[in-house]
């Protein structure tokens, strides 16, 4: 699998730092002292069932939540505290995919109204907005007359295209995505992936993957995290993950996955023959 | 089903239109001086030679009187529902999207506004200001404000941990652009067609202030202020006293029923919504926002909903105030 993959280089600061991270909702510790390095142009996959604190993870790595306890830091700031303006640049650079494709896009905008909210946010003048907004949209191979179409009529695959447009509209270094794919089917999934891995190839783009497909984050990510119940249980580079799981937790959730991932990837080897039972 | 809905929703728009048509072009319709009379011709019953409509206690012509009428009524009806449109939007997005504090602070302080019934309220207020068509506006502006704050905090709450206003956050956006460019376009139709219910309430509140005498003075016509100058002859010329209370009815129902519609239809067409998984849940409320569920494909039954599978449910908005019309009118 690392055929598609080149190994980032991991030179100088990380570009997301979280250190001994902690968020509790109404006294339930979500995510509890998780630590973690994003590098420039490096994918990393943060993989857990539901409830294991992936998506607060990833709002507090975007700076919508603040962590109770312990720092974020997003190019050497606190992501949390970027001011709308005068930090625009660095905003720009940290960037979100929703999971959801129908809640990702504001039900009242147009497709393009919500690439151009963010082109306009980060300050592109209204006579480039368009052509801009065309432009994104045949970089994540959409038809830039889809611009026009409200999200109810579009469909799931071209809605998280849109998604992936509009965190693309400020020109990010890093890209947080929770889940992007898990509402689609297997197909548009697929063809998703394959996009998300061409802009990275493509644009150095790094990313963050949340997702509890296993699948998806064996094709995509350099390292990967495995979360449960918001701490960090193992991690390391995802192949190394795959073929040689140290933690029970991790050898039960590629054991619940195993045969599907081998018959989604070809690329993938998995210790565990797919018609047999993990250990 | 929207076939069938649509001629209704233009027919209703059209009819609710005529009133206004008829209070602008008053001064081309109406067929004499609304407030010159012939005292000899007073309390002339409806079909009478040169008065359509009969003539009042003063025998002033009460088609003249009822058409110039509709300036000062529908005028109190139309701008305290724009006022509180406008106001109430912004407050009650300010305190769907504010921290705690504020949203206690403004929600409280128009829940006191709110436990006083609406006529009770506009009385009070009107009587603290000079008589007139101002006061009745400035009065009514008060009373409605609370309602429509609520919807319009209900509405903004709902979507307020959606994700698409996460990743507008992300992109950079100041508050007023976040408010104004993905709040409001969700927010407005929602209010919009509540307000447009509140026309015909505003309508029959302005006529009781009037009735009163807290409304607009005497001679200048005006359908509450008329009623109660016919009040007298209820029993002797019914078809007088009765001919104001009509118009006040027809009106008021004819922007019930365009709200209605309105209603019907916005609830039709994609309702600007998010799926239910995301307004959901007992959240604690912080400033930060409420927390992102775990999300699991296989629990959204709503994310790959085909826009063909028909009409969203409709969310049900608070009724108008209409437990508290006016019940004085005897």
């Amino acid at each position: 699998m690392t055929d598609t993959l080149t190994e980032p280089s991991s030179n100088d600061l990380p570009l997301l730092r979280l250190d001994e991270v902690s968020k509790s909702w109404a006294g339930r510790p979500a995510v509890s002292g998780v630590s973690l390095e994003v590098h420039a142009g490096e994918a990393v996959a943060l993989v857990g069932e539901s409830g294991s604190g992936k998506s607060t993870l990833a709002r507090l790595a975007l700076g919508l939540v603040r962590p109770d306890g312990g720092a974020v830091a997003f190019e050497g700031r606190d992501p949390a505290r970027l001011r709308a303006r005068a930090d625009r640049e660095v905003r720009g650079r940290l960037q979100f995919v929703p999971q959801h494709p129908r809640g990702s896009l504001n039900p009242a905008l147009r497709a393009g109204e919500a690439v151009g909210f963010a082109l306009r946010a980060h300050g592109v003048p209204r006579r480039q907005r368009a052509d801009r907004i065309g432009e994104l949209f045949r970089q994540v191979g959409l038809a830039p007359e889809l611009a026009r179409r409200f999200p109810r009529e579009l469909s799931g695959g071209q809605l998280q295209r849109v998604a992936v447009a509009r965190a693309l509209a400020t020109g990010p270094a890093l890209v947080v995505c929770d889940e992007p794919t898990s509402a689609l089917d297997p197909a548009t999934q697929r063809r998703l992936l394959e996009l998300l891995t061409e802009l990275r190839e493509r644009t150095g783009t790094a990313y963050l993957f949340v997702s509890h497909d296993l699948a998806a984050v064996a094709r995509f990510a350099h390292r990967t995290l495995v979360l449960r119940a918001g701490r960090v249980v193992e991690q390391g580079p995802t192949d190394t993950l795959w073929s040689a799981p140290q933690h029970p937790y991790t050898q039960a959730l590629l054991a619940a996955s195993g045969p599907e991932v081998a018959l989604r990837d070809p690329n993938v080897r998995t210790t565990v023959e797919p018609n047999e039972g993990p250990s | 089903m929207t076939t069938n809905r649509l001629p209704i929703g233009v027919l209703a728009g059209a009819a609710a239109l005529l009133p206004v048509l008829l209070a602008v072009a008053a001064p081309l319709l109406a067929p004499a001086d609304p407030t010159a009379g012939q005292l000899a011709d007073r309390l002339l019953d409806p079909g009478s030679a040169g008065h359509l409509l009969g003539t009042d206690s003063q025998g002033r012509d009460l088609l003249s009187r009822l058409l110039w009428a509709a300036r000062p009524s529908l005028t109190a009806g139309l701008l305290p529902v724009a006022v509180a449109g406008l106001a109430g939007a912004l407050l009650g997005i300010a305190a769907g999207l504010g921290g705690r504090l504020t949203e206690q602070a403004l929600l409280r302080t128009l829940d006191v506004l709110y436990a006083f019934p609406g006529v009770l309220l506009a009385i009070a207020v009107a009587s603290l200001l000079t008589p007139g068509l101002g006061a009745t506006v400035l009065a009514l502006s008060v009373v409605l404000t609370p309602a429509v704050a609520r919807v319009a905090f209900t509405e903004t709450r709902r979507i307020r941990s959606a994700e698409y206003l996460e990743a507008a956050r992300v992109s950079g956006a100041t508050w007023p652009a976040l408010v104004l460019r993905q709040v409001l376009p969700v927010v407005a139709p929602v209010v919009l067609v509540y307000a447009t219910s509140l026309v015909g309430l505003a309508i029959v509140y302005a006529a009781g202030l009037s009735f009163l005498g807290l409304g607009v003075a005497p001679p200048t016509p005006e359908w509450g202020a008329m009623l109660d100058e016919l009040r007298p002859a209820i029993f002797t010329h019914p078809w007088l006293a009765a001919a104001p209370a009509l118009v006040i009815l027809g009106v008021s129902v004819l922007f019930n029923t365009l709200g209605e519609t309105l209603r019907a239809q916005v609830g039709n067409r994609a309702a600007p919504g998010v799926p239910p998984g995301e307004a959901e849940g007992a959240e604690p409320r912080g400033t930060e926002g409420t927390p992102p569920q775990e999300r699991d494909a296989g629990h959204d039954s709503t994310t790959d909903r085909d826009p063909a599978d028909g009409p969203r449910p409709v969310a049900p908005l608070p009724a108008p105030l209409v437990v508290r019309l006016p019940s004085r009118e005897t």
